[in-house]
């Protein structure tokens, strides 16, 4: 719910925009003082796919990611898109295997990387879980990254559970290993330190931000805008930290023997 | 997983460099290249621990038949059988004498 | 039978293998090669033994005389998965044929898909460099096509099967399999009754490469063979971009599921019948 309640607190006041699926918030207001359009995945317990009723990022969602971004594009204007990040997952399912899921993330993905490449700033804000093909379709295609400082909120590849049976380890063994191993850690300050985000920031209610965190968490949107508008359109933001060495050193090498 | 070190007598160095298998279930990655005269070493990193003996019985009895050469070798193994480790071992010197 | 003798398997070939295979004869030449040992800092700390190329041969050469870089991903070495180098090798080799674009030099990419998608391991490093690779891929799009191969048999999954669907065309043989999820983890996630992962003819029936071609989620179904592919590659890298995006069909896309009956359980006709029905 964490996903609403900040696309309530962030777009009051704005226009919602109509024709796209239930599970999607799609709003257009203004931030500072320019127009932006914000997007959030939200849990729609009538969702025509029993697999994506609990903000799982699905078919329709895919699809109509792609939709709500494809149309900002075609205004033709500079439009920055908020994409507000509460996603637990990817749906699983057969009907989501079958009718080609993988497609419809892409064309989520597709739609967020073209945007940014016109020239739309792309920020992703993270309130709570942006967990592997759900954060790919939403979220990880944006020119910056912001994270809130809350143990809820979290990326990862894939959930603990899973992880450990994929990994043959007991729970407790994964959590010994991503003590150590900063990429295998749930927390967001091991996140932190492979230099993705551009920024991270506390706020006082998380579940139901604070007129003073909503400021807080709105200034600092204002600012990725500006930085992106004053910088490229590329993700070489993200490439720098120490804990993420090797993907520039291999970059580096990449070029000289190009 | 361990890594083990051997060494052990050689001729001339060998010319060329190759690499043959892959560090997938059962098979390991052996890259060869040219090294110091007289000498063949020996890098292995794998994934069954406590092997080093039999690493030493099963390199001795290849390189009994006959004197290898000048080579540095790094191996990387995931659990290869030894007639598994020896094929690709003959593939990568094959493959130098052909270089 | 007599056909099973002058096939080639490309299917049983090896990563390096591949990518020779598909380049003009004598035109491959590696970048990043395993003598440089550029390997994953992560793996040897959990104890799992690391690969000298990481998983990923990555190679510039020429397909019909036309520029190509081809990164082909070693299905055999942790079932495909990407790491930060792995990741950062396809990232890169794109990210630097985007911009021989816009410098003049019209490099195209093949990309060459055996993948389980992140490496668990390295997992949110893998995660961003997947993320890497679909701008680049978007990127690269714009001037040059980018051809997807999943020939099998580890099939393509996780974030790469988002990369297979991003490509200007995917080419798929009987032996692939492409889907977001693979089978164990959709069992694990929603039961056996929704997903039975050991019930291998019901698996392929849904995302291998006949029904993802029969479903027009690929361009071209080719056997097993190394002429074929080759062939088809080439003849998809002549004809340039295409003149629609798959992943570019939001409102098409919308419009079929719309008219789904989401109700029942779903089968293969029923999905050729909603995507391709109308083609005819």
């Amino acid at each position: 719910m964490r996903g609403l309640q900040w696309f309530n607190a962030l777009s009051a006041g704005a226009t919602p925009v109509s024709g796209l699926p239930n599970s999607l918030k799609v709003a257009d207001g203004v931030l500072g003082d320019q127009p932006v359009r914000f997007i959030a995945v939200v849990t729609d317990p009538h969702n025509r796919f029993p697999r994506a009723r609990n903000g799982e990022v699905g078919l329709l969602e895919g699809w109509g990611l792609a939709k709500a971004v494809d149309e900002v594009i075609e205004a033709g204007d500079k439009r920055p898109l908020i994409a507000i990040v509460d996603v637990p997952s990817q749906a699983y399912g057969r009907r989501e295997e079958a009718l080609g899921i993988h497609q419809a993330l892409a064309a989520a993905a597709d739609s967020y990387a073209r945007a940014r490449l016109a020239g739309h700033p792309v920020i992703a804000l993270l309130v709570g879980k942006a967990m592997s093909g759900a954060f790919l379709a939403h979220g990880y295609q944006a020119n910056r990254l912001i994270a809130l400082r809350d143990p809820g909120v979290m990326v990862h590849a894939m959930g603990k559970a899973s992880a450990a049976r994929v990994t043959l380890r007991s729970i407790e063994e994964l959590e010994a290993l991503a003590a150590s191993v900063p990429p295998m850690a749930y927390d967001i300050d091991s996140f932190a330190s492979l230099g993705l985000l551009w920024e991270t920031l506390t706020v006082s209610q998380i579940e139901q931000p604070t007129t003073d965190d909503l400021a807080r968490v709105s200034d600092c949107l204002v600012q990725a805008i500006k930085d992106v508008q004053a910088g490229g359109v590329d993700l070489s933001g993200r490439l720098g930290a120490a804990n993420r060495a090797a993907s520039a050193h291999v970059r580096q090498l990449l070029r000289e023997q190009w | 997983m361990e890594t083990l070190s051997f060494e052990f007598p050689a001729g001339q160095p060998a010319k060329g460099r190759a690499l043959v298998g892959c560090v997938g279930s059962g098979d390991l990655e052996v890259l060869l290249e040219p090294g110091t005269a007289g000498t063949l070493t020996i890098q292995v990193q794998t994934s069954v621990n406590g092997a080093q003996q039999r690493w030493q019985h099963l390199f001795e009895r290849i390189f009994q038949e006959q004197t290898p050469p000048a080579l540095n070798i790094d191996i990387h193994d995931f659990g290869a059988t030894p007639g598994v480790v020896r094929l690709r071992l003959e593939q990568g010197f094959e493959e130098i004498a052909h270089d | 039978m007599t056909d099973l003798l002058n096939k080639h398997s490309f299917v049983e070939l090896g990563a390096r293998q591949r990518a020779k295979a598909l380049l003009d004869e004598g035109s491959f030449r590696e970048l990043i090669d395993p003598f440089q040992r550029v390997m994953s800092p992560w793996l040897s700390r959990q104890g799992v033994v690391p690969q000298a190329d990481d998983g990923v041969v990555i190679a510039k050469g020429a397909i019909a005389g036309l520029p190509v870089v081809i990164a082909a991903i070693e299905g055999n070495f942790q079932g495909g998965s990407l790491g930060e180098v792995g990741g950062a090798k396809i990232a890169g080799a794109l990210e630097l044929a985007a911009e021989d674009n816009r410098n003049g030099i019209p490099t195209c990419a093949v990309l060459l898909l055996e993948t389980g998608g992140v490496r668990l391991q390295e997992a949110n490093l893998g995660l961003a460099a997947i993320a890497d690779i679909h701008a680049a891929i978007v990127d690269l799009r714009q001037y040059q096509p980018v051809i997807g191969v999943v020939a099998g048999s580890v099939g393509c999954f996780g974030g790469m099967s988002i990369a297979a669907g991003l490509c200007s065309y995917l080419l798929v043989t009987r032996e692939a399999r492409l889907g977001l999820n693979g089978p164990q983890v959709i069992e694990q996630e929603a039961g056996l009754e929704e997903y039975d992962s050991r019930d291998r003819p019901f698996i392929w029936s849904l995302t291998g490469g006949e029904q993802r071609f029969a479903s027009g989620l690929a361009d071209r179904y080719v056997a097993d063979d190394v002429a074929q592919i080759q062939q088809q590659v080439t003849e998809l890298l002549q004809q340039g971009l295409p003149t629609i995006q798959r992943s570019r069909q939001a409102e098409h896309y919308l419009q079929r599921l719309a008219v789904l009956d989401a109700e029942p359980q779903i089968d293969p006709a029923t999905v050729r019948d909603l995507y391709q029905g109308e083609r005819s």
